[in-house]
């Protein structure tokens, strides 16, 4: 007989504690190793203390975590808010719409574009290639995939320095073509295609894992072509993850400021982004352009988290619907 | 259509997945591949959908080699045992995926899959999500996509593996009396031999990459032609042992060989309904446990200088009239077959009843 069913659950509410008795009258409690307990008869805590206990350990931990969260999350955007509100919204906007904040906002939107653009391709393109292709190298590709999450953004933009600067390894080839990548828009794309490389391509290379081959051998056996395959049965499958790891890579993007600093150089005008704006501004002690620009970034990442909350949602959605759809139920 | 396949052999690495499998299908036949999991009867399979190429041997459809035909141009229905239904996609949408991608107009392709969810037995539910249906409703989807450009061949694997046994037992019957409606040459993947014998016309019986023998369900049942088949199918008794004369001696009993070697070192199979009980002292064996199976009944006993032995009987058989636990019997083999091979090695003589009963 398999022991549960020689265990018997008692409820005593009384105590306000759930114990096991077995056949033999010994008791367990729930969740420990079976072990000898007191008999109840002897001492039972008293249920009032029991439940103050919980209710003063609940507090205390919620003190600890908020007011933790609070300082280290709200407690700088409030008094950011605060600042600028204390500066006068009237200068503050003055501040941010002058040509030159709002060429610096241009750049960085632009680079959000082109990251987002090149990212949806590439990390697709790269995540096929890495689950659904098995070649050499594979695993060191794979790993060589996280590298941007693991090193410093100023050391990206110096080791792209000394590839496409003047006396880069590579300088002759850009030279040639007649491109210039140091100190441009250009430059700063390519810093930020390194930094927010790996976001689509993790979150579309683990939904392919999980979705198996199945659905893209169906399409092949039905008469579709690799074409056919991939954008009817593929991307609707991964478009969720897809649109995820795009988000993410916006949000990066938006963030950066090492790696953008080193190769763009800052120049007001050409290749200060709102970040390097920021820094430049409370360099120069304009304080109402930095607190404005800092507030409309905050504004953007507020935007873009609150799609990401949205694109989680439908994300669990079609995992539950992608669950259900291979799970097996009773009725014909 | 009728296939062909001549010298089929694939790898996996070090592991042999098909070896030298060679075998003719008619065409509108009902056949299926039945073996133990692992025993390559999927990559036969996924190598006659062109999933999978073989590392050597041909493959034919029609007299015309497809070795090399790429899957997408072989005109076959593939049915998953996951469905792999398009989940982004609804029922009718699934179902004229194959029409559509061929670039049928969609008015023709409407009209197929109102046809076909007619034949299905799922008119009414085209506009439903896969996550909307039942697994046995998901099943017949999958069919219905993988018959909807007509194929000339439908292979499927393992196709009700995935659901319970009592719609198992539907879709089986189903699926026959949908073969005989549709006509379309099929292939199925089962380790179930119920299913295989229930459902097909002629069974393959696959076993470490090999075929050990193809034939009509009862051909298979009692005229297996390896010791692996006799074993798989059905629940027998394999007594190592010693033939003379068309005698196989077994503890105390000697049985008249029906087939196979009549000399020397041999296995005995004994199915479990080819024996014969009745009460008798001092007999040959002892009964060590009776066992009611609904209709009937199985009876282990110990034979004696042998070891274990296995029979079953109709619940009324009069056979088992006597027969309680304790008693001494005597024990009669109505059919007996001998494979040759027997490992004479081990002291004394072993009885083992089948690993799948």
């Amino acid at each position: 007989m398999p022991k549960a069913d020689r265990l018997r659950r008692l409820e005593s509410p009384a105590e306000g504690l759930t114990l096991i008795e077995a056949e033999s009258g010994e008791r367990f409690s729930i969740g420990e190793a079976p072990q000898r307990v007191a008999p109840l008869s002897m001492t039972p805590a008293a249920p009032e203390r029991v439940e103050r206990e919980r209710a003063v350990g609940k507090v205390v931990l919620l003190v600890l975590v908020l007011g933790y969260l609070g300082f280290v999350l709200l407690a700088p955007l409030g008094s950011l808010l605060l600042a600028t509100w204390e500066l006068g919204m009237a200068e503050v906007l003055k501040a941010v719409s002058e040509p030159l904040a709002l060429d610096a906002l241009a750049t960085s939107g632009l680079l959000v574009l082109a990251a987002v653009g090149v990212n949806a391709v590439v990390g697709t393109f790269g995540a096929v290639a890495l689950v659904r292709h098995r070649f050499f190298g594979r695993s060191f590709v794979n790993a060589l995939c996280d590298l941007p999450l693991a090193v410093s953004p100023v050391m990206i933009g110096l080791a792209f320095i000394l590839l496409v600067g003047r006396d880069g390894v590579m300088s002759p080839v850009l030279d040639a073509i007649g491109l210039k990548l140091v100190f441009t828009f250009w430059g700063m794309l390519l810093a930020t295609l390194f930094v927010t490389l790996p976001y689509t391509v993790r979150e579309v290379a683990y939904v392919l894992e999980e979705i198996g081959t199945d659905e893209e051998e169906a399409a092949i056996t039905l008469g579709a072509s690799p074409w056919q395959t991939f954008f009817r049965v593929t991307l609707p499958n991964v478009r969720v993850a897809l649109g995820y790891g795009v988000l993410m890579a916006a949000a990066r993007c938006l963030g950066e400021f090492g790696a953008v600093l080193v190769l763009g150089g800052s120049i007001s005008g050409q290749t200060q982004t709102a970040t390097t704006f920021i820094h430049d501004s409370i360099e120069e002690r304009h304080l109402p352009a930095a607190y404005g620009m800092a507030v409309l970034l905050a504004v953007c990442s507020v935007v873009l988290l609150l799609s990401l909350e949205w694109m989680k949602q439908r994300q669990a959605a079609a995992r539950h619907r992608s669950r259900s759809a291979t799970e097996d139920e009773a009725t014909p | 259509m009728s296939i062909r396949v001549e010298n089929l052999k694939k790898n996996f690495g070090s592991f042999v997945a098909v070896d030298d499998v060679s075998f003719e299908v008619e065409s509108g036949s009902l056949v299926a591949l039945l073996g133990p999991s692992g025993s390559g009867k999927s990559t036969i399979l996924r190598i006659l959908a062109g999933l999978e190429s073989p590392d050597s041997g041909r493959v034919w459809f029609d007299g015309k080699e497809a070795t090399r035909v790429h899957a997408r141009s072989r005109a076959i229905g593939f049915v998953f045992q996951h469905y792999a239904l398009f989940r982004h996609l609804t029922v009718a949408q699934n179902i004229a995926f194959g029409l559509d991608v061929r670039g049928v107009m969609p008015d023709v392709s409407a009209t197929r899959v109102g046809e076909l969810l007619e034949l299905v037995g799922l008119a009414g539910l085209g506009n439903r999500y896969p996550s909307q249906l039942s697994g046995g409703q998901r099943q017949r989807v999958a069919l219905a996509r993988a018959l909807a450009p007509a194929p000339r061949l439908l292979l499927l694997d393992e196709p009700f593996g995935a659901v319970d046994a009592k719609v198992r037992e539907e879709l089986r019957q189903w699926l026959r009396k949908l073969h005989d409606e549709v006509g379309v040459t099929s292939i199925f993947v089962t380790h179930d031999q119920d299913e295989a014998f229930s459902v097909s016309d002629r069974v393959l019986v696959i076993h470490r990459g090999r075929l050990e023998q193809l034939g009509s369900p009862r051909e298979i049942l009692d005229e297996p032609a390896t010791e692996f088949v006799a074993r798989f199918v059905g629940e027998v008794n394999v007594f190592p042992a010693h033939a003379e004369g068309g005698l196989a001696k077994v503890g105390a009993i000697e049985s008249e060989i029906q087939h196979g070697p009549t000399d020397g070192a041999i296995q005995f199979v004994v199915r479990s309904y080819d024996l014969k009980f009745w009460r008798e002292d001092p007999g040959v064996a002892t009964v060590e446990r009776v066992v009611i199976l609904g209709d009937r009944v199985r009876v282990h006993a110990h034979l004696d200088d042998a070891g274990p032995l296995v029979a079953q009987f109709p619940r009324r058989s009069s056979l088992l009239r006597g027969i309680e636990v304790g008693c001494r019997i005597q024990v009669q083999v109505t059919t007996g077959r001998a494979y040759p091979g027997a490992d004479l090695r081990q002291p004394g003589l072993s009885i083992r009843p089948a690993p799948f009963p």
